[in-house]
């Protein structure tokens, strides 16, 4: 086996033992019918345990692939998008160490095998660094936002927690919508992941050629059956799926259409999901949630932002500048990412003045920390994909 | 408003919650509260006091904590909002001025992008509004840690050891009862033991631990205002170069907006991953994406001409130094930086012609056109010569019959000639780009046939001087440590008195973690046997918790 195959094994390791420790925390935390809950900590530690083993198999492969490429798994979507599951597991670990919550692993850790899942729908091969990148700023500069990001995340599981007891399931209400809304877009990750392993299981291809936005001649690959057009496109390859209908030079169809194929499948899995439980998911969350503190909930909130904004600060912001000016020769230059990487510190910083100073704690904390995830998400999804900027590695 | 005298004698200024010196409520809406409002310490703070005159209420709108976070709220959805379209500076336009960049974004983007262009955001954040906005934060950063750090600052300096009564019990970790004699020593043996630092007074006790902390939102607040005053003086001429220079191969340029400095280049290289050897590993990824780039640099030499000499003299300039400047890795010397940012590979630097007859093919002889600096006349000896009557370099086309040149870069070099031979002692005039000739003035008998080009690489290169640069990571070092003295400290506090009947009173305050201080408490408790404390604030919430579990039962029953 070479070091990439080792790497990449410990990977699958990692993936099982989360996607074991997840179902070991939930029996964990529902318990038995009686209503006690003495099993708890003892099967709390056993998926701990298990966790941990994923984490340093997790740290494993990032470790072989530093060796195999020669330089930090840091610099594209897939490296990065894994990278982030593991210190999202990471950050678990240490919440877990001070305050033994076993929930928390239930919400965290699924999240955490989405983000691994989504990662490994990128081009996964070794790659080698263009110049810019040939730099220890790259390890600094990644290395602390990823860690930053994956703590600041935790907040948000914690604050999902707190959504899942506090929010009834059984008026109609915004916060039900909302707390649903969520449920529903880690579905569609899942519906994104079925899609993309589906297609490219069974090997579908299809070429266009089409009019770019600077009116030029190119060609484009669909992994996936064309839904949408890219601009005055026609066929390449035969027997493939005709696109509905055609789209602007600035859209890329290509992109459209996975979203649309993703939004599709997890559809349908959301609606069969929610059939077979005959209940929304949040109201699936329920019976886990019901042993739940609020009060650790928010404290767990409150101490990741604590720990993860200084930490954001540091890496996304000062780091970056730092690095921006030794590459780019200026520290800022309102690029996508770098913008992003300033709203989301501007929201963790309006959290913290509104929780310090006007008392939103609790429930608008919890929604506050969804909130913040949500931005951290669209940073590295959306700017990455559809905002085109000096940023986009993958 | 007066100033406000309390019982003890002290005498407060207006406004003041709680008397700086021994505790006591001195409102009366204060005096009726279960707990001490402690947060800034029941200071007088002016936006909470004043609020007459326009001066007043400026103040109080900027001190506010709702006015602030709406301000970062307003420069987030700003700041998102530019995100939408690409900024003009990343535009790709072949001519840059406002007719092409608003003809772009309407070609491009279509409705969308006129509505942008016309809104501004497509230079959204040098526009007028976002800069005013980011100084209301600026603004509001200022006023609002004055605003509380100046009574919080005079409030703690003030304090005394002697609290009154009241204060003691509105504290939300409060203990009252009998303790033995040797309590008090005990408790100040231990608590100076924890690194309290410990003051006595009469039959009273302080004990004070991590007041740094409370600084630390102001020190943060600090490193912003640095930060965002260094972004300030960017904009004052001196502060801030930044300039663009183009240098071919061989060539030796005066570094713009850098007097007295010359920069030499020798050789550019681009270089790709070729996926062999070493880099076999990466095979496959080369391949998916057709080629990646692995390094450009351009090797140079540094020269500066003494300071006596004359602008521009380039005779007796010296080496300073020679470097390869490659991404990454800026030439520096005396607070410059030039970076590697662009390339353009094979220029044409020279072209070599033939004079030939047209119908024998014979040739009179070579001649070679340096593209930069073309000479007026080339003699090919024997009476034959050709003028260069105009040199187009970047040839676009005629406009009134004159050719048109669109840059001055050899991109497409046009030559209008005027060849003279024995035969054509007139001479003959013919215009010559690539690949074509044009014969304005009627056939001629002579003709220029292309021989050979030479071309050379030309490297982009980037010209920085930023002076604010140590401002700027001060406020950062500044920001960086405010932020961690606030929020990972805090400030302590126990005050223990003994009464006259030999009960003791205690209690305890802290601006966060009260899990730590009732720790740090069982320790000294535990040592000097303390009368046992209680959480105020947990007793209160349990109380209203009950409370509503009884209406709730109440309810159920009627």
């Amino acid at each position: 086996m070479t070091l990439a195959e080792i790497s990449s094994n410990l990977l699958y390791v990692a993936f099982l033992a989360y996607l074991i420790a997840t179902f070991v925390f939930g029996g964990a935390v529902k318990g038995n019918k009686e209503g006690s809950f003495k099993s708890e900590g003892r099967w709390g530690k056993i998926a701990f345990i298990i966790t941990v083993v994923g984490f340093l198999s997790h740290f494993g492969y990032f470790i072989t692939r530093w060796t195999a490429t020669g330089h930090p798994p840091l610099s594209n979507m897939f490296e990065f998008t894994t990278a982030f599951g593991m210190t999202l597991v990471g950050g678990f670990i240490i919440l877990y160490l001070l305050y033994k919550t076993p929930v928390l692993g239930m919400i965290v850790l699924p999240v955490a095998l989405l983000i691994i899942a989504f990662a490994s729908m990128f081009p996964s091969e070794v790659s080698p660094l263009i110049p810019a990148l040939q730099t220890n700023w790259l390890a600094i500069h990644v290395s602390t936002v990823v860690i930053a990001e994956g703590i600041l995340a935790i907040s948000a599981g914690a604050g999902l927690v707190y959504l899942l007891k506090v929010v009834d399931m059984n008026k109609k209400s915004k916060q039900r919508f909302w707390l649903e809304a969520i449920m529903y877009s880690l579905v569609l990750v899942i519906g994104f992941v079925i899609a993309s392993s589906f297609f490219s299981l069974t090997g579908y291809q299809s070429d266009f050629s089409y009019v770019n936005k600077d009116g030029n001649e190119s060609t484009i690959t669909y992994n996936m059956p064309a839904l949408v057009g890219m601009n005055e496109y026609t066929s390449l390859t035969d027997g493939t799926m005709e696109p509905f209908f055609e789209t602007p030079a600035v859209v890329n169809a290509s992109k459209v259409t996975t979203v649309l194929w993703s939004v599709f499948v997890g559809t349908i899995l959301y609606w069969l999901i929610r059939l077979v439980a005959r209940r929304r998911i949040a109201a699936i969350f329920k019976p886990f949630v019901k042993n739940v503190s609020l009060q650790l909930m928010d404290e767990i909130n409150y101490r990741a932002v604590i720990i993860g904004f200084p930490l954001f600060t540091l890496g996304a912001l000062i780091f970056a500048m730092i690095w921006a000016q030794i590459a780019w020769s200026r520290f800022w230059g309102w690029d996508p990412k770098e913008v992003w990487a300033l709203i989301t510190w501007l929201f963790y910083a309006a959290y913290l003045h509104l929780r310090l100073g006007k008392g939103w704690q609790g429930e608008k904390s919890a929604w506050l920390g969804v909130v913040g995830f949500a931005i951290i998400m669209f940073n590295l999804v959306a700017v990455n994909l559809i905002i085109a900027g000096l940023h986009s590695y993958a | 408003m007066e100033k406000m005298q309390c019982k003890c004698g002290h005498v407060n200024p207006p406004g003041t919650i709680l008397c700086e010196s021994c505790g006591r409520s001195l409102t009366e809406e204060e005096q009726n509260k279960k707990l001490a409002d402690m947060r800034y310490e029941g200071t007088a703070r002016r936006s909470q006091t004043y609020n007459k005159s326009i001066i007043d209420k400026i103040w109080n709108f900027f001190s506010s904590v709702k006015v602030g976070v709406s301000i970062i709220v307003l420069l987030l959805i700003a700041a998102a909002i530019g995100t939408i379209l690409p900024q003009a500076q990343y535009v790709n336009v072949p001519v840059r001025n406002d007719e092409t960049i608003k003809a772009y974004y309407a070609d491009v983007y279509g409705e969308i992008g006129k509505i942008y262009h016309f809104l501004g955001f497509h230079d959204l954040y040098s526009s007028a509004w976002f800069i005013i906005l980011v100084g209301m934060l600026a603004i509001s950063l200022i006023v609002a840690s004055l605003d509380r750090f100046v009574p919080l600052y005079r409030s703690l300096k003030n304090q005394r050891v002697l609290r009154h009564r009241s204060f003691m019990d509105k504290q939300r970790i409060y203990a009252e009862g009998p303790a033995p004699e040797d309590a008090m020593l005990k408790a100040e043996e231990k608590l100076k033991e924890l690194k309290y630092k410990v003051t006595l007074d009469k039959n009273g006790l302080l004990a004070e631990k991590g007041r740094f902390s409370r600084w630390g939102p102001y020190v943060n607040h600090i490193g912003l205002i640095i930060f965002l005053f260094g972004v300030m003086l960017r904009m004052m001429p001196g502060f801030y170069v930044d300039e663009t220079l183009w240098i071919r191969e061989g060539e030796t340029r005066a570094i713009p907006d850098a007097p007295g400095y010359f920069l030499e280049s020798k050789n550019f290289t681009m270089e790709t991953y070729t996926g062999e050897g070493d880099e076999a590993k990466f095979e496959e990824a080369i391949d998916r994406v057709g080629s990646v780039a692995k390094n450009y640099q351009t090797d140079i030499v540094l020269y500066q001409t003494p300071d006596e000499s004359l602008p521009g003299a380039t005779d007796d300039m010296e080496q300073v130094k020679e470097h390869a400047i490659k991404v990454n890795q800026p030439l520096k010397f005396d607070g410059y930086a030039v970076y590697q940012m662009d390339f353009r590979q094979n220029e044409l630097k020279a072209m070599t012609f033939d004079l030939t007859n047209k119908e024998t093919e014979e040739s009179l002889g070579s001649f070679t056109i340096d593209l930069v600096n073309p000479e007026k006349s080339y003699d090919l000896g024997d009476d034959t010569r050709v003028d260069l009557l105009g040199y187009y370099p970047d040839f676009s086309g005629f406009e009134n019959g004159e050719p048109q040149t669109e840059t001055p870069v050899p991109n497409n070099p046009g030559f209008l000639v005027r060849m003279f031979t024995p035969e054509t002692p007139d001479g003959e005039v013919s215009f010559i780009v690539i690949q074509n000739t044009i014969e304005p003035l009627g056939e001629n008998d002579y003709k220029l046939t292309f021989q050979t080009a030479e071309t050379r690489d030309v490297s982009g290169l980037t010209i920085r001087k930023d002076r604010t640069l140590p401002i700027l990571g001060l406020g950062g070092l500044i920001f960086m440590i405010g932020v961690a003295q606030g929020m990972y400290f805090n400030h302590r506090r126990f005050w223990i008195q003994k009464q006259e009947d030999g009960e003791l009173v205690l209690a305890g305050h802290t601006n966060k973690n009260w899990f730590g201080l009732k720790k740090d408490l069982d320790q000294v408790s535990g040592f000097a046997a303390l009368p046992p404390y209680v959480d105020q604030q947990e007793e209160i919430e349990k109380q209203e918790k009950l409370k509503k579990e009884q209406k709730l039962e109440g309810d159920e029953l009627s």
